[in-house]
């Protein structure tokens, strides 16, 4: 089961609003790379699993993956707060505005909502390992994409760690790969 | 002397009781009686989690409060998706 801890996993305090940044960082809540795709693939993946190892990362994976998804919603609640009738139109924030107000949902940047079709659970340890590390770096691209896109520190600084985590994330999916091989589920690192 | 499936239960069952008892307070703020009970519970968890590590070791649900003692513990045992028989 899960609790709620009342904290960010990293700090998300952005000055300036701007509901420009808001409708392309939404991406990364419920776009076809975004976060809550990432917990959703992890989690659900984590039941046709054979091996300890793999079980353990998918579990503390899709669990911090639902962090990220609260630090992305933070940064689009706080880039769409106070906006003002002429400032939600001259941003082109209406035609979201218009459906969700103010409220956070997930769709990708161009609108679309999320779909279930963005994951895969195919019961089956390296068809599953592989689509993970493939997510992982699509999440970095789209990461990457926000950072070149966007000018503001306070955005850029939690954008930049959770480029990072994506890293980390492959690098991890990698070793639990390597631990399959390892006399049919091992510790990657078998020196230890 | 509570066995360690006893006793586990009911460190559950009063996890469950705690739970409840916080979405009753988040409608109920200023509820004193509710406030009490929590304690309550808050007091026998605690006691529970205390019986059942003298006896069994450290008791622990969360990766980050797993034991260390030469092996990653977190991986060990059934998981809690996983059927078992009693």
């Amino acid at each position: 089961m899960w609790k709620y801890e009342k904290k960010l996993q990293y700090p998300v305090n952005i000055k300036n609003k701007n509901p420009k940044y808001a409708q392309i960082i939404i991406s990364q809540y419920g776009g076809p790379d975004g976060e809550l795709g990432a917990s959703m693939r992890y989690l659900s993946q984590r039941y046709g699993q054979p091996f300890d190892e793999v079980k353990g990362i998918l579990t503390d994976v899709g669990t911090e993956e639902l962090a990220h998804l609260e630090m992305v919603s933070a940064m689009v609640h706080q880039l769409t707060r106070d906006l003002t009738p002429e400032e939600i139109v001259k941003s082109g924030f209406d035609k979201y505005f218009v459906d969700h107000t103010a409220g956070v949902y997930p769709q990708a940047a161009a609108g679309l909502p999320w779909r279930a079709e963005y994951i895969q659970s195919k019961g089956d340890v390296l068809a599953d390992l592989h689509e993970d590390l493939a997510a992982e770096q699509k999440a970095r691209v789209t990461y990457d994409n926000l950072i070149r896109l966007i000018d503001d520190p306070d955005i850029l600084e939690p954008l930049k760690f959770l480029r990072q985590r994506e890293i980390t994330h492959y690098q991890r999916f990698g070793e639990a790969q390597q631990s399959m091989w390892n006399d049919n589920g091992g510790a990657a690192d078998k020196t230890a | 002397m509570r066995t360690k499936s006893e006793l586990k239960k009911r460190i559950h069952a009063l996890d469950f009781a705690i739970h409840e008892l916080v979405l009753f307070l988040d409608t109920h703020p200023t509820n004193r009686k509710a406030m009490a009970l929590l304690t309550e519970y808050r007091n026998k968890r605690t006691e529970c989690i205390k019986e059942y590590e003298q006896q069994f070791g450290k008791y622990f649900v969360m990766a980050e409060d797993a034991p260390t003692d030469g092996c990653w513990e977190w991986l060990k045992g059934k998981w809690p998706w996983e059927y078992k028989e009693d």
